[in-house]
């Protein structure tokens, strides 16, 4: 923050009841300091703040509109689309609004996972990052819902009755969920108060994401520790023009799909009203959820008599997030980075693909083929090799593995262009 | 400064380049978020449909002379009194240069023994007394506001108390001789 | 940018990308195949409001509306439509006045708490031509004539599949693609009689296995080899269907809507089948999404303006950085 801003009698007088300041200075301010070789990757954690703002603020004004009633919800949402001043730009921008936080949140996992951003010390603000990707995931969920077209209603029937698995008390948990006996309006009620609390929980969630991070600082693309003054730039202005930029790119992207393919996103079927008496033939969850879907339709078998298969679908849908809670404990290579862990880095690559497959299957029929192979087989094997992934393969690679050897310094390649960086010396670098 | 003066020229030349750059995408990120946050504001504006719900028709014939009766038009009362000749000339008598918001009892009527007027308080939005027989009518035999004491005439036009202005008068028009238009 | 984080990220990319696009790959692809379920694969037809730039066309709304409300709205409601909505058509008041006054709206109660009917309003909605989903499914052989506001959006392919459908009929489809659909339908039937063949020799075995041990058992029935299916009617669609090659599983309860010169176009143009299919799947295309016009026309203005935004930023972050390379 510039000098002649914190003299400002008025500023110094808030200041000094209430640090406020300060702490905007030190959180994304010329207080914070950042390691000065974060990639464009890095962008990604503040465009999923951004995406979250965007959310939550085009959520109140439909909010304003929406009745959550089965009788009404359906027209009202059509009343915003033809009616409402603007009602059309509010909706669309938060349907696939939605679809773009994920995109980013994901992205931005994934630079985690590359980048080992969840190793010591950084376990507590990976996990909190995992609490928030279940919350979007309830969030996004409920709000699919609150449309109530075909697939909002059966969304909901087929993913509440997920909780009928679990022995005993299942059903009981069901009936609960619903309010009744079948997904009806109390339920569209209760999602639509759950759907309005959640982003808040979330933004909570997200400071607290935001306050660990603070603590020690960003990981970076070498994954070393900063050593001093010499490897830090200021956030502001470096990283905060660097965001908005990003911010720039992010927003054309959200716009191209808002006014030119607004419904490319969505399903058809979300235009029909909801009808509890038929389902539509071929229902598949937004396609954030497919790779999950496709897990928890690989399970067809019975595991060893105990676990019934849909209840060891449901186990490994959930176990397929639960597995990120532990991840910071199963990687024990002391090295951040992929890219001085060359065995990790492409056992990085086969899992991004693996997730991909998952989503393709997750999108198709269960009883079809591709590539001569059964759907749900493809499944068995992608599920497979993604929980080995977590549970195998990396604790393996990470005591087997011999990495490069690491700079000194995030400053010192920096600084002589890279030259005495090791393993960057036979791949000439890019000019920056 | 210390430098030589052709160096200040360049970098005087290489900041004003940079504070235009700054200032340019300074404003064009708050007319940005202006536009962004005009939709959102005028969303809360009345929607199309209820902008299109704007006339309702009234048949006046079943109302005897000296009745009243309440319809209601945008949501809101609409008070029509048939009124008694004794009405009339009480509410043509007033000078007109005596009230608090002037306006002769010509222009608040089409026709004399109809009177059509919105039915909300102009101080602070209650509805006044005086459509049924037996409520009470204030000084001036017109209507009465409860809520803070406002006394309106057999014109609707406020007399006495915190109101500044008459009970307004909705657009209509008579489509036959008893039935009226509002809106 | 420092030079050491652009290690390795072209690969990271590149996986990403690979990531996404399969995910927006899978949802397009997902949606036309389960919406087409079974019927022949529709042309893609091309419409003036296609594009970035896509606007409707006045004259083929306004042609669109009067076959709708000519032809289809005995049996099909529009109900999220209002009279006053056909400004944007190009009526005048005046019009829009006498197009609601031909339609009866149920209003009440009046004073005596009787529902009464009364002439349509610019401010009402298009009737639905049945009270209740019931009354239409009892009127139509049980099958309920959809609603058609959002018909547009609600099935994948929009203007292109409500103009398939309705050149769908025996009458209007090119001899080809007839015999296309018998082809198909003879391979599928050749297909099942060989599984049923194989399924029949099983249990021929088994049968005289028993037969030999001296068991009783029912002889399996030979499965008979199927004709060859030259006709609509080997096709054997239920006794309520009507033939359309667009819709799903070749059967539709939706008989022949359009003979042409159903209506006769105030602007003059001839009304074949074909003309009207695409007025209406134009004008059901307006119906579905009265706002697009405005949504492409403020698109344009909006991403014109973030490319000159994020440009600026481009270049403000390079002169900021410019000092630390």
């Amino acid at each position: 923050m510039s000098n002649g801003f914190m003299e400002n009698s008025v500023v110094r007088w808030i200041e000094h009841r209430l640090p406020i300041f300060s702490f905007i200075d030190h959180s994304v301010g010329s207080g914070y300091p950042a390691p000065r070789n974060l990639s464009y990757w890095w962008n990604f954690g503040s465009l999923a703040g951004v995406a979250l703002v965007i959310m939550i603020i085009t959520g109140i004004m439909l909010a304003m509109q929406y009745t959550p009633h089965v009788d009404y919800a359906f027209d009202s949402v059509e009343r915003i689309m033809r009616d409402v001043n603007h009602g059309w730009l509010l909706r669309y921008l938060h349907a696939n609004g939605a679809s773009f936080f994920f995109i980013v949140v994901y992205i931005h996992i994934f630079r985690g996972l590359y980048y080992g951003s969840y190793k010591a010390p950084r376990e507590l603000l990976w996990i909190l990052g995992v609490v928030i990707l279940l919350l979007m995931m309830a969030t996004a969920f409920m709000g699919y819902v609150l449309p109530w077209g075909q697939m909002s209603f059966w969304a909901a029937t087929v993913i509440t009755n997920l909780f009928s698995a679990i022995p005993l008390i299942g059903e009981s948990i069901v009936t609960w969920l619903w309010g009744g006996f079948s997904v009806d309006n109390p339920t569209l009620n209760r999602f639509y108060a759950l759907h309005y609390l959640l982003p808040f929980v979330i933004f909570a969630v997200v400071f607290v994401h935001i306050w660990a991070l603070h603590v020690h600082g960003s990981n970076n693309p070498l994954g070393i520790d900063t050593k001093g003054p010499q490897d830090k730039i200021p956030f502001h202005p470096y990283y905060t023009v660097k965001d908005l930029f990003g911010l720039g790119v992010f927003l054309i992207v959200l716009s191209a799909f808002v006014f030119f393919a607004p419904n490319y996103l969505g399903h058809p079927d979300n235009y029909i009203p909801a009808n509890p008496l038929s389902t539509p033939p071929h229902i598949v969850p937004e396609w954030y959820f497919l790779p999950f879907y496709a897990i928890l339709r690989a399970v067809d078998f019975d595991f060893l008599w105990i676990v019934p298969a849909k209840l060891g679908g449901v186990i490994l849908m959930f176990g397929s997030i639960m597995v990120l809670f532990i991840l910071p404990w199963l990687d024990r290579s002391p090295v951040r980075s992929a890219k001085f862990r060359p065995i990790y880095r492409q056992f990085f690559y086969i899992f991004a693909i693996d997730c991909v497959i998952l989503g393709i299957m997750g999108a198709k029929s269960a009883d079809g083929n591709t590539f001569g192979m059964t759907n749900v087989f493809i499944s068995q094997v992608a599920t497979f090799y993604y929980f080995a992934h977590f549970l195998v393969i990396i604790p393996l690679v990470s005591t087997l593995e011999r990495p490069k050897p690491l700079p000194s310094s995030i400053s010192e390649p920096v600084l002589k262009g890279g030259g005495s960086m090791a393993g960057a010396t036979a791949k000439p670098m890019e000019k920056a | 400064m210390a430098e030589s003066t052709v160096e200040r020229t360049q970098d005087d030349e290489g900041e004003d380049r940079r504070d235009f750059l700054y200032l340019a995408a300074g404003a064009m990120a708050v007319v940005g978020t202006g536009a962004f946050v005009w939709p959102l504001v005028d969303s809360m504006n009345p929607a199309a449909d209820v902008l299109a719900l704007a006339s309702i028709e009234v048949d006046l014939s079943a109302i005897e002379e000296g009745q009243a009766i309440t319809v209601t038009w945008r949501g809101k009362p609409v008070f029509i009194r048939h009124r008694t000749a004794a009405e009339i000339e009480e509410a043509r008598a007033v000078p007109v240069d005596e009230l608090s918001d002037p306006e002769s009892d010509d222009e608040r009527v089409q026709q004399p023994e109809w009177l059509v007027m919105i039915g909300i308080c102009t101080h602070l939005g209650c509805i006044p007394k005086g459509q049924k027989a037996g409520e009470i009518k204030g000084e001036y035999g017109g209507w009465f506001c409860p809520c803070h004491g406002s006394h309106y005439d057999t014109s609707g036009r406020i007399r006495k108390g915190p109101a500044p202005l008459n009970l307004p008068v909705p657009p209509y028009e008579f489509l036959e001789d008893t039935t009226i238009r509002i809106g | 940018m420092p030079k050491s984080s652009r290690y390795g990220r072209k690969a990271l990319a590149a996986s990403l990308v690979i990531a996404l696009s399969g995910g927006l790959g899978m949802a397009l692809e997902s949606s036309p195949a389960a919406a087409a379920g079974g019927g022949f694969p529709f042309p893609e037809q091309s419409w003036s409001f296609d594009g970035v730039f896509g606007t409707f066309d006045r004259a083929a709304l306004q042609r669109g509306f009067q076959v709708y409300n000519e032809a289809c709205s005995a049996c099909h409601g529009l109900e999220y439509v209002a009279f006053r909505n056909l400004a944007a058509l190009g009526y005048n008041d005046e019009q829009i006045k006498a197009f609601a006054a031909e339609k009866l709206i149920v209003d009440g109660p009046d004073d005596e708490g009787e529902m009464f009917e009364r002439e349509g309003r610019p401010s009402d909605l298009f009737p639905s031509p049945f009270p209740n989903a019931q009354a239409a499914a009892a009127s139509n052989n049980g099958a309920v004539p959809p609603d058609l506001s959002l018909m547009a959006k609600a099935r994948a392919g929009g203007a292109d599949y409500i103009y398939a459908i309705l050149m769908g009929y025996q009458d209007s489809l090119p001899e080809s693609v007839l015999q296309e659909i018998f082809d198909l339908r003879t391979a599928e039937n050749e297909k099942k009689y060989k599984a049923a063949l194989e399924e029949y020799e099983d249990r021929l075995d088994a049968y005289q296995d028993k037969i030999e041990d001296g068991q009783t058992a029912t002889e399996p029935v030979k499965p008979e080899k199927p004709e060859p299916v030259t006709s609509v009617e080997d096709l054997g669609l239920p006794d309520t269907a009507h033939f359309n090659a667009y819709f799903a599983g070749f059967g539709i309860a939706m008989g022949q809507p359009l003979y042409g010169d159903d209506v006769e176009f105030a602007d003059g143009t001839e009304a074949t089948i074909e003309q009207q299919a695409r007025d209406v799947a134009h004008f059901l295309t307006w119906a579905a999404e009265p706002t697009m016009e405005e949504r492409k026309r403020s698109g344009i203005k909006v991403i014109l303006f973030l490319i000159v935004l994020t440009a600026l930023f481009y270049a403000v972050k390079r002169k900021v950085w410019a000092d630390l390379h």
